[in-house]
């Protein structure tokens, strides 16, 4: 008797196409179940039996029928009366196969609901007449928009209760599509049925309850949805699942994300920067070699040359490839027990990749009932936020506006997914520009004059003293001042600038984040040529991103000296020397440091040069304390 | 693709998920259709291998045509076969109805050897249309450490992301199939030609749906002796799959009380 509630075997017709799956959401009481079990009722997508049987055991129960039992397979369901997980039911309109994903309305089962809501194709929003928009619906809504859902119909339920008003329906219809919109999901596609479900008004029969109503029934509505497009004409994005080695082959297992393959092929291997070209596509019980695969498809490949590979490494075509960073801005639905908070590091997952990484900075929390966003020092459970992740290595991704699968991921805090998240890369880098040389056949030639006998002829060491901190904190300032000191004192010393270098070296390079990473590259090797040199080098340089000094540093670890001049920007604002904290407040400049564009401080700066604190003459003479103890010989 | 071609290739990323992320996995082989179909994908996810322990929880009570198929197919598919033992039902809870007590034998029967062998995963082929309980599963679905299952509070799962991290003395039951329907199964059986047992097919007028213990597993009416019959009949027919398994009708919650404790 137990099968009574089931979701039996349904056997349907297996069409070539897949089912359409479809997601029921919306506010706890407002008819998900009971709509369920009318659209099932209604399209005779019931077994035998079925409706029956919960009358019977309604009946037993001594309570009026009740059709969301058909949904709430478990017992402990029924007792509570609520649905606490998510379900899955195939039934067939009168054009399609359809797999309906049932999940909770109630608040404390967000991660059912995520579970269930983010395999589908559409999503049926259910709002009650009477009450209208309420919290889970905002909340619903906004997740299928972070789900990536695009495709809504709006059941406009219980009808009845409002004594089937035409102006109600238009109240609740307009209350709506203004939060949809808001949201960015698509208008044009989103239908609104006033239907009943009590009665099956709307469902599958039309109503005549509601003669001014002309559209499409709920049924209908199905009908007008799609599959959402394959990914096979996106950039290839394969991520490399496990490295088998069966019959001395070692074949790439991992699905095809997005894009294609072929035969022959030359595969750039993420982060290592490694190619290699596709020498087979190995399958199982085949007729006929495999020449080519596509978005979708779980494959195995085996390459012409023996490079590494492991389980995480995403291949791409060697000119399309995904950017490679060390920190995104990610928007995340929390749904750990423990807040999130900055400093907190967690195990991401990125299709087959795991990286450690640090919350660096809440930046806002989204309240989902208006849309607004506040500032917040946590994150937490079923809240969704906007924060900034930051991994040791290198990560493999794309923004997910331009590829969902590459473009999302999850935390894991001890055994258990705790969040779900979408990259955002406005304002920040790929950094992979920077890693690839792209010159060959360039051999380094030995100095017959070695660093340390410059050294001795200076009576100082060299070294690279790289000021790092917002416009208008004093860089160039404290930069020309300690030059002048230093020169006097008869060092080698010299200021690369950042506005001067700006009419040469880097005449070429605007200020977007790629633009800046090269600047940045540019000077730190000019940089590191006069550290060579013998030269004190002072450069004076905004330099916001974290990667970027740390790769300067790389080139001269022993030399560099991370100076991080700083003063908070409202100080930096007020000083505003050149104008242009004005400009980008008014919206003239765009991708400014501080305002419309990141700055990360640094971590341990070998010196901080507090300058809203200290003047000028004290800064420099911190400045030369140091230089004086670690340069004299 | 077509849509077999989507679920097949679902099914494969699982698998290999579970090969790659899960230490000592093994999997269950029920002799029914859905393993066969899920054994068969095993080997074209692994380039023709079967690279892990395939477990048959034997009660001792299945037909003798299962008995066949397994001692043939074993050797054929070069399985590393191991045989689970079941105790008597004298040892099951007595409190529950005759059939589903029956049937908790090979709950204590995979318990036993999960002790033994220290498996870290149980890959089993259950499917989401099948029955109530099953449709709530997860993919990667953890057991507590007296293999209980707590549907109360699964993990989430979605993009594909799966739990697959658990504490010492927990393991988790890894469901490939879980997102294809019977006659899915059926077709892709035919599209394929992936052997199952004789009983699936009608001889005077009934035939199994499904296969399990002789004694608390009965036919229904059919007259669909071929591939293309059973399908044809399931693209009408309203009677549950799992209509002729004894306990699933007993009680309301007498399944559901089966999977809580372990039973798949």
């Amino acid at each position: 008797m137990n099968d009574v509630l089931g979701i039996a075997a349904l056997a349907l017709k297996a069409d070539t196409h897949p089912p359409l799956k479809v997601v029921m959401v919306g506010h706890v009481d407002h008819g998900k179940s009971t709509l369920i079990g009318r659209l099932f009722h209604d399209t005779g997508s019931l077994p035998e039996g079925k409706f029956e049987a919960i009358k019977a055991m309604c009946d037993r129960r001594g309570m009026p029928f009740e059709w969301a039992f058909l949904m709430d397979a478990l017992k402990a369901e029924r007792d509570q009366g609520i649905t606490i997980d998510v379900s899955y039911i195939h039934f067939r309109t009168g054009q399609r196969e359809c797999v309906l994903i049932d999940a909770p309305g109630h608040r404390e089962f967000l991660k059912n609901m995520v579970s269930g809501a983010a395999q589908a194709d559409a999503a049926v929003l259910v709002v009650d007449a009477k009450e209208g928009v309420q919290e889970q619906t905002r909340r619903h809504a906004y997740l299928l928009y972070l789900l990536g859902i695009r495709q809504v119909v709006v059941a406009v339920n219980k009808m009845d209760l409002v004594g089937f008003d035409e102006a109600r329906f238009l109240t609740v219809t307009a209350e709506v599509k203004r939060y949809l919109a808001d949201l960015g999901l698509d208008l044009v596609q989103t239908l609104v049925v006033p239907v009943s479900a009590r009665d099956g008004d709307n469902v599958v029969t039309p109503a005549a309850s509601m003669p001014w109503y002309d559209g499409p029934t709920l049924e209908r509505s199905l009908d007008t949805l799609h599959p959402p497009p394959t990914s096979s004409d996106l950039p290839l994005r394969f991520p490399i699942q496990d490295v088998y080695k069966f019959d001395d082959r070692r074949i790439l297992g991992g699905r095809i994300e997005s894009g294609h393959l072929r035969v022959g092929d030359v595969l750039l291997f993420s982060p290592t920067n490694k190619t290699a070209r596709v020498a087979s596509i190995e399958a199982w019980n085949t007729d006929e070699p495999v020449l080519a695969a596509r978005a979708g498809q779980s494959v195995g490949i085996t390459l012409d040359e023996p490079i590494f590979i492991e389980r995480g490494q995403v291949a791409s075509q060697p000119f399309n490839a995904p950017m490679l960073t060390n920190v995104f801005r990610g928007r995340v639905f929390w749904l750990g027990h423990k807040p999130m908070l900055p400093g907190n590091r967690y195990k991401l997952k990125l299709n087959t990749a795991e990286h450690l990484v640090e919350v660096q900075e809440i930046e806002r929390v989204v309240d989902v009932s208006d849309l607004a966003k506040g500032a917040a020092d946590r994150v937490e459970r079923n809240s969704v936020a906007e924060v900034v992740l930051r991994s040791r290595g290198q990560m493999s991704l794309d923004p997910f506006e331009a590829n969902l699968h590459t473009g999302r991921f999850v935390l894991v805090e001890d055994f258990d997914i705790v969040a779900g998240g979408l990259i955002n890369m406005d304002g920040y880098a790929d950094q992979r520009p920077g890693q690839v040389q792209k010159s060959t056949n360039i051999f380094r030639v030995a100095h017959r004059v070695p660093t340390e006998d410059r050294w001795a002829a200076n009576r100082h060491k060299s070294g690279i003293l790289w000021m790092t901190g917002l416009s208008g904190a004093g860089k160039s300032t404290l930069a020309f001042t300690l030059e002048q000191y230093l020169f006097r004192k008869g060092y080698q010393v010299y200021v690369l600038d950042g506005d001067n270098v700006r009419h040469g070296l880097c005449a070429d390079l605007g200020f977007s984040p790629e633009d800046r990473v090269e600047n940045i590259r540019r000077v730190g090797q000019a940089a590191a040529l006069f550290a060579h040199a013998g030269f004190v080098v002072i450069t004076s340089f905004i330099s916001p991103y974290r990667s970027d000094r740390d790769r300067v540093r790389a080139l001269a670890p022993d030399d560099f000296h991370e100076i991080f001049i700083d003063a908070n920007l409202e100080e930096c604002e007020r000083r505003d020397p050149k104008g242009l904290y004005a400009k980008a407040r008014r919206g003239e400049i765009t991708d400014f440091t501080g305002i419309s564009a990141p700055y990360e401080p640094p971590i341990f700066p070998e010196l901080r040069v507090d300058t809203s604190q200290h003047s000028v003459e004290d800064s420099v003479a911190l400045l030369a304390d140091y230089i004086t103890s670690r340069f004299d010989l | 693709m077509d849509y077999l071609d989507v679920l097949e290739n679902r099914t494969i990323y699982i698998l290999r998920e579970a090969f790659n992320r899960i230490e000592r996995p093994a999997i269950l082989w029920s002799l029914g259709k859905d393993s066969n179909a899920m054994l068969w994908m095993v080997r074209k996810a692994f380039f023709g291998h079967v690279p892990m322990p395939a477990v048959h929880i034997d009660t001792g009570k299945k037909f003798p045509e299962m008995y066949a198929f397994r001692d043939h197919y074993s050797r054929e598919w070069g399985l590393d076969l191991r045989l689970g033992e079941c105790p008597p039902v004298e040892e099951m809870d007595p409190t529950l109805p005759p059939a589903a007590r029956s049937a908790a034998r090979k709950t204590a029967g995979l318990r036993n050897m999960l002790a033994v062998e220290k498996f870290g995963g149980l890959i089993a082929g259950i499917r989401r249309d099948e029955e109530g309980t099953r449709a709530k599963e997860r993919v990667f679905s953890p057991r507590g450490e007296e293999n209980k299952w707590d549907f109360r509070d699964q993990p989430p799962e979605f993009w594909d992301q799966f739990k697959t991290e658990f504490p010492p003395g927990t393991h988790i039951r890894i469901h490939p199939i879980l997102h294809w329907t019977e006659i899915d199964i059926w077709r892709y059986i035919q599209r394929e030609g992936i052997p199952v047992v004789d009983l699936y097919f009608a001889k005077n007028g009934k035939r199994y749906r499904s296969l399990g213990d002789q004694d608390i597993t009965f036919p229904v009416d059919s007259n669909a002796a071929t591939l293309d019959a059973i399908i044809a009949e399931l693209q009408k027919t309203k009677v549950a799959e799992r209509s002729g398994r004894a306990m699933d009708h007993e009680s309301e919650d007498a399944f559901e009380r089966l999977r809580a404790d372990g039973y798949l």
